[in-house]
């Protein structure tokens, strides 16, 4: 476990440190002054504190969430805000979907948390059925757009099938919800105070991998991150990658090795998943000809292809490559095979050499 | 339930916490989300003691406790020591060396409370909240109205001017006399058995059909099939298809009445069927934890389309489920209107001054097919069809009520239904010649601003039906 950690740690975080540092803070991230050094946890306890602060209508409810959560993401907010306002529910994750759904549709702020993303199946049909769509079948007589869904997301080492998932591809077949993932604690907590006063119901994945391992200094005041807006965060000229969440410093460290052989290579964060930000991507791909999607998620029915398939359809006569998907394999997320499933740096740096030798 | 009792209640409520912040009893903290049950008749013992959990008061809040202490001394269990007992994190137990297994329902069911007979006589010694004139006769003439919407939007459908149509047949009383009951500023979340309320409430027939044909004066704008109704200015929720999911949502709507202090409780409607549903389980149950004022009425009709009810469930009905969500329960007779009405105006008073839940079950038989889709008499026998229809009839019992009383006559009612009939005919001559919501109405409310994909969506349907016009029909507004 910790030998494990040990000898990752070193692929994820470079010497440059973590990626938010070689882009430019967009939409309002405040000046230098100001900062404090955050992981990604704590960020978004930040975020929290400042949504129940700033607005007496909001409300942060779920599995374990009086004591501080069992990420530690709702530490405080009991004690400062009271047990009204912040609770924990039964353990009945239909039930805490639903109860926010009722709960934002009389104005409030309703911040729920799914404890992992592999429990929010259970609350699938409020979100599909419920959420996304009642807006829309009451001709916006009624909205539930105060609700904003966190969860834990993605790979941690250990989590085996149920601890591990990412199941944004779900979702992102689903009109009327926003899919917002962060790559890190700046990003993090400036796009969760945008969801939760976003009038559209959100779900909000945290890559669960970097609570504690991604740190980097944050604005302490009250800032929001556009949605669906991705974000160049390394320019480059002779290929397109783009990604999200915890995926993205994988995605930095081939980028970096293929710049020692020549290649160069633009990063993009596409941050929202749903809306998506398609002339971002699509700008970058006919600037550099090629494009290369990775996740964690499997490959086959992935966001990824949606990506994909859209920039052939808009870009094709620039395309001087297949478009390249190097995505988690089509199995269950596997315990101890772990290392052989994810997407890792070199399987990207290999297809990013394929796609540029096409 | 007199309003007397319910005094008398909250008195003795009062009067226990004074006593608790006297003595040495623990406080008493209305915070506290754990209802530690117990035998209730073991409680009478256990209340002069030091060691009583101040949340075995919750008992002597209500007189019904009483006679479910009664109910509950037929399955009792002897007891060892009674001195021995265990705090359990789940509250107090004592013990016994007798093994004995709970059965899953006393042989006597619980009894169904009424107030009129089979004649709409008040039956002697009925406890019933009263009913005016004014009120009543708004009550009958409102369940008429029903009852004509019913059959004049049925044979529309028949004659193929409405896709999809679902009635009230047999049901009119629980849908009028919940909805009299009720404050307009409750909330209602309906499963879709229920447009009484909404009429109740102001809605006009013109807007039932309306929403019916989907045209541009629907406020859902075509989007859904006919008979999901909503209205946010009556507080009546979008009726939607997919069974119980309301139920969890109506907890969180009354968690937010009782934050905001609103003297309102959020009150919600499922069939039987929908008990089934795991969303019934975490609505119920998160509404007991939470001390959600949410008001369940369960309309047990006895079926779920074909499936009768004994291949829904195995207990006695669903009033006793709430018990075993500590929440407070009822049965009521669903094809008396008065013994609804007092069932949840009672209902309602105790949701809101003690912020915590209730279910009634009203219990009833659905006369119609389940929907202009179903053919009823594939599965059930026409006797017994005609038999609730004719014999036990909701609103020909309320009549005779409302008749005995001299406030309704037969001149009246020729009056009412051609009046209604009347309204409804010309309804659905001006709807049937309204246009349809406009193009735009596809795209818009998805989220609330469109998304760039979604006008990119809309140019090229645009630039198709241009190019394609005898493809779509011409009705609706480009």
């Amino acid at each position: 476990m910790s030998t494990k950690f040990g000898r990752l740690v070193p692929l994820v975080f470079s010497k440059r440190g973590f990626s938010t540092s070689t882009s430019v803070q967009k939409g309002g991230g405040g000046s230098e002054e100001g900062l404090k050094s955050l992981n990604l946890c704590s960020a978004i306890n930040q975020a929290l504190h400042i949504a129940l602060d700033s607005d007496p209508r909001s409300y942060v409810f779920g599995e374990d969430v009086s004591f501080g959560g069992v990420f530690r993401c709702t530490t405080g907010l009991a004690d400062q805000f009271g047990k009204k306002r912040v609770f924990n529910t039964p353990l009945c994750e239909q039930g805490i979907v639903g109860f926010g759904i009722g709960l934002a549709a009389m104005g409030n702020r309703a911040i729920a948390e799914i404890q992992f993303a592999d429990y929010i199946f259970p609350a699938f049909d409020q979100i599909v059925n419920e959420a996304a769509k009642f807006r829309y079948r009451s001709g916006n007589q009624f909205n539930c757009g105060g609700l904003t869904v966190r969860a834990p997301y993605g790979a941690v080492g250990h989590g085996g099938h149920y601890h591990s998932q990412s199941p944004e591809a779900f979702f992102c077949h689903v009109p009327g919800i926003k899919v917002v993932i962060p790559r890190s604690p700046r990003q993090a907590k400036g796009l969760l105070l945008s969801c939760i006063r976003d009038p559209n119901p959100v779900v909000f994945f945290e890559p669960k991998w970097l609570y504690r391992l991604a740190v980097e200094e944050v604005p302490e005041d009250d800032y929001m991150l556009p949605l669906s807006e991705a974000e160049v965060i390394r320019q480059g000229s002779d290929v397109t990658l783009v990604g999200w969440g915890a995926q993205l410093a994988i995605m930095e460290q081939a980028c970096l090795d293929a710049e020692k052989e020549g290649i160069s290579c633009e990063l993009i964060d596409l941050k929202t998943l749903i809306p998506w930000d398609k002339e971002t991507v699509e700008s970058s791909v006919n600037k550099t000809g090629r494009l290369l999607v990775s996740h964690e998620a499997p490959i086959t029915g992935g966001f990824g292809a949606e990506i994909s398939a859209s920039i052939v359809e808009r870009c094709f006569s620039r395309l001087e490559a297949p478009v390249a998907r190097i995505c988690g394999l089509d199995t269950p997320f596997p315990l101890v095979f772990e290392p052989f499933y994810m997407p890792t740096k070199n399987k990207i740096l290999d297809a990013i050499k394929s796609t540029v030798k096409y | 339930m007199t309003s007397w009792l319910l005094g008398r209640s909250s008195r003795i409520l009062i009067h226990q916490q004074q006593q608790l912040h006297k003595g040495p009893f623990l406080n008493y903290n209305s915070s506290c989300s754990s209802f530690r049950s117990t035998e209730p008749f073991r409680c009478r013992d256990a209340l002069p003691g030091k060691n009583s959990s101040p949340t075995l008061f919750r008992f002597w809040r209500h007189e019904s406790t009483k006679a479910e202490a009664q109910l509950e001394l037929e399955q009792d269990v002897t007891e060892d020591d009674p001195k021995q007992i265990i705090d359990f994190p789940g509250g107090k137990v004592g013990f016994t060396s007798e093994m004995r297994f709970i059965s899953e329902s006393p042989q006597k069911r619980v009894p169904c409370y009424r107030v009129l007979d089979g004649n709409g006589e008040i039956l002697k010694y009925s406890d019933y909240v009263q009913v005016g004139k004014e009120m009543g006769v708004k009550m009958y003439s409102d369940m008429v109205t029903l009852q004509t919407m019913d059959s004049i939007f049925y044979e529309v459908q028949r004659q193929g001017r409405i896709s999809f149509y679902l009635t009230q047949m047999g049901e009119e009383a629980v849908n009028i006399a919940s909805a009299a009951a009720l404050s307009p500023d409750d909330i209602i979340l309906p499963q879709y058995r229920e447009p009484g309320v909404l009429l109740w409430r102001g809605f006009t027939l013109q807007q039932f059909v309306h929403q019916c044909f989907g045209n541009t004066h629907d406020f859902g704008k075509g989007r859904q099939m006919p008979i999901h109704y909503g209205s946010n200015k009556h507080n009546y929720f979008t009726v939607s298809s997919p069974i119980a999911t309301q139920l969890p949502q109506a907890v969180g709507a009354a968690y937010s009445l009782k934050m905001d202090g609103k003297s309102a409780c959020a009150v919600t409607f499922c069939g039987d069927g929908a008990t089934s549903e795991g969303d019934f389980h975490a609505a119920m149950n998160f509404a007991a934890v939470m001390e959600a004022p949410v008001v369940f009425i369960c309309r047990n009709n006895g079926w779920a389309i074909s499936t009768p009810v004994e291949d829904q469930f195995r207990s006695d009905g669903i009033v006793v489920k709430g018990k075993a969500y500590g929440i407070w329960s009822i049965r009521v007779d669903g094809n008396d209107a008065l013994a609804v009405y007092s069932a949840v105006h009672t209902a309602r008073e105790i949701a809101i001054r003690e912020k915590r839940p209730v279910l009634i079950e009203a219990l009833t038989y659905r006369v119609g097919h389940h929907s202009t889709s179903d053919d009823s008499t594939k599965y059930r026998g026409t006797g017994e069809i005609e038999y609730w229809k004719t014999a036990r009839n909701p609103v020909n019992r309320f009549k005779r009520w409302v008749e005995r009383n001299d406030w309704w006559s037969d001149k009246d009612e020729l009056e009412l239904r051609s009046s209604v009939r009347k309204q409804l005919m010309h309804a659905i001559q001006v709807a049937e010649k309204a246009q349809k919501p406009p193009l735009e109405d596809l795209f818009s409310d998805v989220y609330d601003q469109l998304p760039s994909n979604l006008q990119e969506q809309e140019r090229l349907l645009r630039k198709t039906i241009q190019k394609h016009p005898k493809d779509y029909p011409s009705d609706v507004p480009l």
